[in-house]
């Protein structure tokens, strides 16, 4: 049997420290993540100096659990990955800083991963990707339409011009007074509400693949506050009800019409977002009928999130492609993937 | 035993590698680029220039704060992971003390500083004893004004130290007078070897995975929610899932 190429994947670009051993790209061994929601909870939303200062509590424990886990030692691995990019440049040091060093001290080449094609890779878990593929990435910090031709490339089609979907989910749950982060309660209310307040649906029409959820956010807020200004009380479950149904609309209409311009064999749902059940039945039921041809790849629940072991997959494709980095490597707070040639933005 | 020192608590870098007393590498910088690009570069070639590899390392030394936090993260997430991913020992230092101990005469009283912005310094009081910086006042987060105050009492001496007092000077020399003495530019540098001389000595850290940067401040969120929560208790605040 050919021996397996065993990967140490280092996230850690917001409030997640994660270590995963992945073999192979495709088996995750351990996937060990330390979340600090309860520490930013405090606040309402993640503090960067905060979340950087947990990290460097975390990270030799998340290393030292993650092999232990895995049952396998520094001499086992191939190499080691880790997020560089997008995210908080404090929190994203933290990991590289370790993850540079355990590579050093080891002697194994250094990945460095672009944490949204993390997120799209999660998906690799379920099964071998197929290209073309489009990817819809749903996060707290992106909202996008990306397309691949093939492994590790990725081309922006469309993307948000201002809130990503998973920041809305948690500004209007500040305003419901549901605790940070609000998207996963946002959801299970919806699914005991109905959409009565018909929320607008931006860009819906329009003839590109942006998205905008500020629209959408402010329309929120300014009902609850007038129903609040009259005393009124509204109902909450179909105030998210209403909002999830206006980001689900949004979402499946670019999504389903990008399709049309670009067949492609996959659609991936990637992202934090990618747990909203919502999002997964509309897509799950349309899909199949409207593009029979597509296979629709949802990203595991539990890999929605932020994880160590989605860097691990994308990892792999570069570590076949010998896309290495050194002991130079930094962080790179805005890193982005390339926009498709041609395409208006 | 062999040694690693790394600091990077403020905008000049320095690492060295010594065996006991001996130094067999080092090299320091002042030029303010990032810390995250250039330490391990200037790690491995350091350890590389001294004959040795990571491997052969007995004890990992830092300075551990205060400073600038990302410098301290760099720094200590560095030194930490290498010493915990190789089985060596760790030792942390003020980094305040690494400074004092560029001074070396004999019961010199010794204040260096960090700026803190807005008239806000880090900064300790030490004395030079048997060639080694003793601790006099601890390492604080204080105002100028203030610190000023304390210092008054001593009736000696001290040299500032730390390329930081320039911009304070003239507030230091109004309120302290002839006490205040300014360290020769050249001393103004942290050095790495100052501090793996000093680590040589002292006791390694017991559990590494608790090791982290002396920040001898709280952040403002943190601040700001303790004021507003003083008695409630929010731990656990990581959680593994
Ligand atoms: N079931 C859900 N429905 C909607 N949003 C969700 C759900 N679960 C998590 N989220 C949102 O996902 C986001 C976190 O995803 P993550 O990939 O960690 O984002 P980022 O890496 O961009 O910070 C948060 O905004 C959170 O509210
Ligand atoms: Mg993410």
């Amino acid at each position: 049997m050919e021996k397996q190429n065993l990967i140490l994947a280092f996230e850690s670009s917001c409030d997640e420290t994660s270590v995963a051993v992945v073999a192979d790209g495709q088996t995750i061994l351990s996937n060990v993540i330390a979340t600090q929601i309860n520490s930013h909870k405090r606040f309402g939303g993640v503090v960067p100096e905060v979340a950087s200062r947990h990290h460097i509590e975390e990270i030799t424990i998340c290393i030292e659990d993650a092999l232990k886990e895995a049952n396998v030692t520094y001499d086992d691995l191939d190499a080691v990955a880790v997020t560089y990019g997008p995210g908080l440049v404090g929190a994203l040091l933290v990991g590289v800083n370790a993850a540079k060093t355990v590579a050093y001290a080891h002697h194994l080449p250094l990945i460095p991963v672009n944490h949204m094609a993390g997120h799209i890779y999660a998906a690799r878990f379920v099964k071998p990707f197929e290209f073309p593929l489009m990817a819809l990435l749903v996060s707290g910090g992106h909202t996008e339409l990306v397309y691949m031709q093939a492994d590790g490339q990725f081309e922006i089609i469309g993307e948000t011009r201002d809130d990503a979907a998973g920041e809305a989910y948690d500004k209007i749950g500040r305003v419901l007074g549901v605790p940070y982060p609000a998207g996963k309660v946002i959801d299970e209310m919806a699914h005991q509400g109905q959409d009565t307040f018909n929320f607008p649906r931006a860009m819906i029409d329009e003839d590109n693949y942006d998205f905008s959820f500020s629209g959408l956010k402010s329309a929120f807020i300014n009902t609850v506050h007038h129903a609040d200004q009259i005393g009124e009380t509204l109902d909450k479950n179909d105030l998210a009800a209403s909002f999830q149904a206006s980001v689900v609309d949004v979402l499946m209409s670019k999504t389903l019409r990008v399709l049309k311009e670009y067949p492609v064999k996959q659609l991936v749902l990637a992202g934090g977002v990618a747990a909203n059940h919502g999002l997964r039945e509309r897509l799950q039921a349309e899909l199949p009928t409207k593009f029979p041809n597509t296979e629709l790849l949802l990203a595991p629940l539990k890999l929605c999130g932020d994880n160590g072991a989605m860097i691990g997959a994308a990892g792999y494709i570069q570590y076949q492609h010998h896309q290495f980095g050194d002991a130079s490597l930094n962080a790179d707070p805005s890193l982005e993937f390339d926009w498709m040639p041609k395409m208006p933005h | 035993m062999k040694l690693l020192a790394i600091e990077t608590s403020n905008r000049p870098l320095s690492v060295a590698v010594l065996d006991d007393t001996k130094v067999l590498a080092t090299t320091t910088t002042n030029v303010g680029r990032n810390h995250s690009s250039t330490l391990l570069p200037i790690i491995e070639k350091s350890i590389s220039q001294a004959g040795l590899t990571a491997d052969e390392l007995d004890r990992v030394v830092v300075a551990a704060g205060p400073g600038s936090y990302t410098g301290l993260r760099i720094g200590v997430t560095t030194a930490k992971t290498l010493a915990f991913t190789l089985h060596k020992e760790l030792v942390g230092l003020s980094s305040l003390a690494v400074l004092a101990g560029n001074i070396v005469t004999e019961g010199q009283l010794v204040a260096p500083l960090f700026d803190a912005r807005r008239d806000n310094i880090f900064t300790g009081l030490y004395r030079i004893q048997a060639g080694q910086p003793v601790t006099e006042l601890p390492d604080q987060h204080i105002s100028v004004a203030e610190w000023c105050q304390q210092l008054a009492a001593y009736q000696e001496s001290i040299v500032f130290v730390g390329s930081d007092v320039a911009q304070y000077a003239d507030a230091l020399q109004t309120q302290l007078g002839s006490q205040f003495v300014r360290a020769q530019p050249q001393l103004d540098l942290p050095q790495a070897v100052v501090l793996g001389l000093m680590g040589r000595t002292a006791t390694p850290v017991a559990k590494i995975h608790d090791f982290v940067p002396n920040y001898l401040r709280l952040t403002q969120a943190e601040r700001e929610w303790l004021a507003k929560h003083p008695k409630e208790d929010h731990a656990p605040y990581v959680e593994k899932i």
